[in-house]
């Protein structure tokens, strides 16, 4: 299919302006291989450009080595992965992409300001590196040396790295591990900031609050497959009646004694102890009927609420819950 | 909750200019070698000592004048210091902390990646040359000037050569075996790969540590341009350890 641009005459000069403008991130049946193991099998993907997408996925699902071939940081073995435009690991890319890669990078006895100068000297109009130090709460440790920086504080000076060429777009692998609340509100400011003045952001996460209240776009994938696309809404809420009431109470009530009480087809789970949720359509005399029957037992249901799904349960159900090695 | 006033992030993207990428690049390399206490040990205060030792005592059997053949020995023994053994640790630990990844991942080509290390890596030794220099014209060197031209060509070379070498080593192994091996080279090199004193073995010869400082020894002390035969090996060694270092060295 011949992809036309925007304002680009055609040769009877017509001007010819696509449906669709030129994602920024389109990868197509990406393959990748470790020896016999495959991380990444036959990944799809676009992120339209100014949107926020984040790859959701528990560990080991694929989510940096697809990071790191749209970075250029490796080969695909099979399909093709194209950002702005270009095929990935294009040179002429890297003065217009930032990049954060997962833990940061930087030498170790270098400090933050003189890092940031350098990643800046790189760059045609950078960023203030002060301003930027300042931004990310770094003022406060500028003469330490970068192994001696926290976890979190490297990852805020890898941030900083990321941003400071004014890029068009930003992968940003894991951007919040190992950071506290409040620079983890801060990554989350930053982002929205980006995403207002027009720049394009991929990020990788395993945090469902994270991707919920970020991204425009979340493609959840496991096992180097996409499980799940969509925005975070219509990935909590496909189908009216999936909902959810939970409550917590004295752990081992029985769940067969209320659910025998429930409207058809409703059924009560402890999903962990004392934690109990009921799915399906939740009306108002479902709830009088849990409050009621905990009365009988002589049991307060605390913390009762009523939701739609959490991305987190659609996440689970989708990737399973045991744990991954 | 930060705010950020609109357009603060919009996008201008580009490469900056080249010569300023190679300078801060250099610049940043230069400083954190000269700002690291174990490395100064090693490529200042260990080479100045034994200048110092070699001069004045005559523990090692060296021919006359003394000083400047220890002068030549030390000078190949500080660029092997720095460029060899100094630079494996560095660039051993640098891939540990994920320095090279991240500027992978800003606009700095590759090739400059490697130019500025080696200029970064070409300041020090000139640093390192000028202080020991200084040292031995008080311990009572003469340096016949015609050999001038030849002596810094010898040292870029020494500097390239060793350069590969120690890339070589640090750009493939991890950082804490790189420290250990980096140093036990780097002894094995000083006392018997005819640096300290020049071993009569045959293949001892073919060791780049002898050839360099054979070759710094006829243009130190003579004042006269080096063998052919020390700097066909200092080249041979320089370019095998290139072209393997550009297939083994990793980024992290």
């Amino acid at each position: 299919m011949t992809q036309l641009r925007a304002g680009r005459p055609d040769r009877l000069g017509c001007v010819l302006v696509s449906p669709n403008p030129q994602p920024a991130v389109e990868v197509s049946g990406l393959v990748k291989r470790y020896g016999s193991k495959t991380a990444v099998d036959g990944l799809d993907l676009v992120q339209q450009p100014g949107t926020v997408l984040a790859l959701l996925g528990p560990n080991g699902a694929g989510k940096t080595t697809t990071v790191e071939i749209c970075e250029g940081f490796r080969s695909a073995d099979d399909g093709s992965v194209r950002v702005l435009g270009l095929p990935a690991g294009t040179e002429a890319l890297r003065p217009r992409i930032g990049v954060m890669p997962q833990g940061g990078g930087g030498y170790p006895g270098i400090r933050a300001e003189e890092m940031l100068n350098l990643v800046a000297a790189c760059a045609k109009n950078p960023h203030d590196p002060k301003w930027l130090i300042d931004v990310l709460g770094l003022g406060g440790a500028v003469r330490t040396p970068y192994k001696r920086l926290s976890g979190g504080q490297q990852q805020r000076l890898s941030l900083a790295c990321a941003l400071i060429g004014r890029p068009e777009l930003v992968f940003l692998d894991e951007p919040t591990a190992g950071m506290d609340p409040q620079a983890r509100r801060l990554v989350w400011d930053l982002v929205a900031a980006l995403k207002d003045d027009g720049v394009t952001v991929l990020l990788t996460t395993h945090l469902m609050d994270e991707a919920e209240s970020l991204a425009d776009d979340v493609v959840i994938i496991d096992e180097g497959r996409v499980v799940a696309q969509g925005s975070p809404a219509e990935l909590t809420a496909n189908r009216p009646d999936d909902q959810q009431l939970r409550f917590r109470a004295r752990p081992g009530l029985d769940t067969t004694l209320l659910s025998a009480a429930l409207p058809e087809g409703l059924k009560v789970r402890e999903v962990t102890r004392g934690a109990y949720v009921v799915e399906g359509l939740i009306d108002p005399q479902v709830v009088s009927t849990v409050t009621s029957w905990c009365a009988q037992q002589g049991v307060l249901a605390e913390e009762l609420t009523v939701a739609k799904r959490s991305l987190e349960d659609v996440f689970l159900e989708l990737t399973g819950r045991e744990l991954r090695s | 909750m930060t705010t950020f006033a609109p357009g603060t992030f919009t996008p201008a993207p580009g490469r900056g200019s080249l010569p300023r990428m190679l300078f801060v690049h250099a610049r940043t390399e230069a400083m954190l070698t000269l700002r690291n206490g174990e490395q100064i040990l090693l490529t200042v205060i260990i080479p100045l000592a034994l200048l110092i030792a070699l001069s004045l005592m005559s523990v090692i059997p060296m021919p006359e004048p003394r000083v400047g053949s220890a002068t030549a020995r030390i000078f190949a023994l500080a660029i092997i210091s720095s460029a060899f053994t100094g630079q494996a640790i560095a660039l051993g630990f640098d891939r540990r902390y994920g320095v090279l990844k991240r500027l992978s991942a800003s606009a700095l080509p590759r090739w400059l990646l490697v130019a500025g290390r080696v200029c970064g890596a070409l300041v020090v030794v000139a640093l390192q040359i000028a202080l020991l220099a200084v040292t031995a014209l008080f311990l009572g060197w003469r340096f016949p000037l015609g050999g001038l031209p030849w002596v810094v060509l010898l040292i870029v070379l020494g500097t390239l050569t060793f350069g590969a070498l120690g890339v070589l080593l640090g750009g493939s192994l991890r950082a804490d075996v790189v420290l250990a091996l980096a140093n036990i080279i780097w002894f094995v090199l000083l006392m018997v790969g005819g640096v300290a004193l020049s071993v009569p073995v045959g293949f001892v010869h073919l060791l780049p540590s002898a050839a360099l400082a054979q070759a710094l020894e006829t243009s130190v002390v003579h004042g006269t341009a080096p063998g052919v035969g020390p700097v066909a090996v200092l080249v041979a060694w320089g370019v095998v350890a290139g072209a393997l270092a550009t297939r083994t060295t990793r980024l992290t």
